[in-house]
């Protein structure tokens, strides 16, 4: 366990510093200066000269690189150029949103999809079945951002159930602000619920015609323990993995529905300070991200370890 | 003096397939009292895992259906059964083993927890008393440290082991009846030997009865008291085991006898050829009008062609499905 870990460790640390590189390779080489885009189109070549200076943009590509990077590993944080706040901060305020929005989304994906794809399973190519297959054929179809829209249509200017978005803030008003997440984590737990629910259908099928679900229903054990215990559990192994990456991909941030929620979140703030030129922030989120993808990776190889006995971490 | 535990009376099972229904089971009739062994012979498709997985409602359905027959188990009809009162005869009155010791535990489950379920769902004892049972069982398969591998994992067993493991498994609620499907087939010879005399010892401990399907003569002549030889979903002869190794009556019974390799028969016989059976087993989707053996019979004449035999009786206990038994002058001598 404990060489898994510190393999781990070293694992995070060089993809840390590879996507740190590529990262920062292709803001340094992205046109657009962001010193002109903060003091628009009429300033002077002194007053640009001067804030580049100030930026610290007039350096070398290795001298901002590892201006950047020494930053970061003593834990210091940078300036955002556009919000003029550390980007930590900035960084922290908005993962409030989009955290909890993406393990809400989880969560809905979670719950719709198990049970309808061990119902879907054991009812194939019934009438039930082929119902649930096609509510996910409709929910991998839908775009996001087209759902989000029919939601806040439906419950929120229809029935006024829900704001139609933003974002209170946890601290002025936490029960709003868990009720602006539920309509878009719901709008993203759909297609995320579509594709596990065939997911968990097409593994439970294989799982239920294994010998060992046969020697379950022999022994005399109730059709559920059969179903929920000695099939589900290993069905579930291959579930695990692709729910990792989308709670991975989640945390990135959702752009387009934090869009539509006008929610501030991670894909929010990266959006827009690409937009500014806002490098600091940009380059800090994008190493989260990574960071965020690896660590969910390694609490679903824990989970594997868990569930399957002959999976040892190593 | 002996009371009939199980019979099984004119059985069909069919599964419905693209080409049409197949008749894997065709009116099966057999029977096994308490305490005794019957032996199922016949070589691979033959139906006689079919027959015996319909004894507990195994069959996949959909594709599978049992199409006619019954099947009673102490008087009582097990296809007329509700689902509820079926599940609770299994692994308690009658239990399974089968035969990819490898593939028929469930691998995330540790062995003693597998082996304490029947007493958990059947008997109601929880879980620790369970265990405790599951690891005087292990102990009483011969698995070495017994209960220092309650918490194992089938992947730490051998094969060998694995079958043990089923065998306590099918045994800890103490069934009337054990259905073994093969259960030495996939182990190395040193270890069949192993696990058949531990069936036995705890069989003769117990008092059971078992049903045991194989397509080893060998095994059967060391264990059953009775066989029955199934081809193509027909019983085709039934006998004891003395008299079918003495004198078979069905010729596919000769072929299988003449086909089982005999240690020394190579020295004493002068180097003769291992005998096979020519042709293959027909498809069961195939209807035939006649003898479905009588293809690959080298006694076969038109009317085995024609009309389908029944099962004559020919001898005492012993019966066989074909036409000699009425036309002994077309048996044709050995070549």
């Amino acid at each position: 366990m404990l060489r898994y870990l510190s393999k781990k460790l070293i694992t995070l640390v060089l993809l840390l510093f590879l996507v740190s590189i590529t990262v920062f390779s292709v803001l340094f080489v992205l046109p657009g200066d962001p010193a002109q885009i903060i003091l628009g189109i009429n300033a002077t070549p002194e007053s640009l000269a001067a804030l580049r200076a100030d930026l610290g943009l007039d350096r070398s590509f290795f001298g901002q690189y590892f201006d950047w990077i020494g930053k970061l590993v003593v834990g210091q944080s940078h300036q955002s150029i556009h919000y003029k706040m550390p980007v930590f901060e900035l960084i922290l305020s908005r993962l409030a949103v989009t955290g909890p929005l993406a393990l809400m989304a989880m969560v809905f994906a979670v719950i719709i999809s198990i049970p309808f794809g061990i119902y879907a399973a054991r009812h194939q190519n019934q009438r039930g079945d082929v119902t649930v297959m096609a509510f996910t054929q409709l929910g991998l179809a839908t775009p996001e951002f087209w759902l989000g829209i029919l939601l806040v249509l439906f419950f929120s200017v229809e029935l006024n159930w829900f704001a139609a978005g933003g974002f209170p803030g946890w601290n002025a008003n936490a029960w709003g602000s868990l009720k602006a997440l539920l309509l878009p984590a719901f709008a993203l737990g759909v297609i995320r619920a579509s594709i596990l629910t065939r997911l968990t259908r097409s593994s439970m099928l294989e799982v239920l015609r294994e010998d060992y679900v046969r020697t379950a229903r022999a022994k005399g054990l109730r059709e559920r323990t059969v179903v929920y215990v000695h099939a589900l559990r290993n069905a579930l192994i291959p579930v695990l993995t692709i729910m990792g990456l989308q709670l991975g991909q989640l945390l990135a941030g959702a752009i387009i529905i934090e869009n539509v929620f006008f929610l501030p979140g991670l894909g929010r703030l990266v959006f827009t300070s690409i937009g500014m030129r806002d490098l600091p922030v940009v380059r800090d989120i994008v190493l989260l991200m990574a960071t965020a993808v690896v660590f969910v990776n390694f609490v679903v190889d824990l989970a594997y370890a868990y569930v399957d006995p002959r999976i040892k971490l190593r | 003096m002996t009371a009939c535990l199980l019979s099984i009376e004119e059985l069909s099972v069919g599964f419905h397939t693209p080409e049409g229904t197949a008749r894997a089971v065709d009116r099966v009739s057999f029977s096994l009292d308490k305490g005794e062994t019957l032996g199922v012979v016949g070589e691979s498709g033959c139906g006689k895992s079919v027959t015996s997985l319909s004894i507990l409602g195994l069959i996949p359905s959909p594709p599978g259906t049992i199409e006619s027959g019954c099947i009673r188990f102490e008087g009582r009809n097990l296809l007329e059964l509700d689902p509820e009162a079926l599940r609770r005869l299994r692994g308690r009155e009658i239990s399974m083993i089968f035969q990819e010791p490898m593939t028929s535990l469930n691998p995330v489950i540790a062995i003693g927890r597998q082996v304490a379920e029947p007493l958990m769902v059947h008997h109601g004892l929880s879980r620790s008393a369970a265990l405790a049972q599951a690891g005087e069982w292990l102990d009483r398969v011969k698995i070495p440290a017994a209960r220092r591998r309650l918490e194992d994992y089938p992947h730490q067993l051998s094969g060998g082991m694995r079958q043990r493991v089923m065998i306590a498994m099918a045994m800890v609620c103490r069934p009337k009846l054990l259905i073994a499907d093969e259960p030495t087939t996939a182990l190395d010879v040193s270890i069949q030997a192993q696990i058949l005399s531990l069936m036995l010892d705890l069989k003769n401990e117990m008092g059971m009865s078992l049903l045991l399907i194989t397509h080893n003569l060998g095994v059967v002549a060391q264990t059953a008291a009775r066989v029955v030889v199934m081809y193509a979903g027909q019983v085709v002869e039934e006998a004891s085991v003395v008299d079918l190794f003495d004198r078979p009556f069905h010729p596919y019974t000769q072929g299988l006898l003449r086909s089982m390799p005999q240690l020394g028969a190579r020295r004493s016989g002068g180097g003769k050829r291992l005998k096979e059976i020519p042709g293959i087993v027909p498809a069961i989707t195939e209807t035939i009008a006649g003898c479905r053996f009588a293809p690959r019979c080298r006694h076969a004449f038109d009317h085995c062609r024609a009309k389908a035999p029944d099962l004559f009786s020919v001898g005492v206990g012993q019966r066989a499905r074909c036409w000699l038994k009425h036309f002994p002058e077309r048996r044709r001598s050995d070549a």
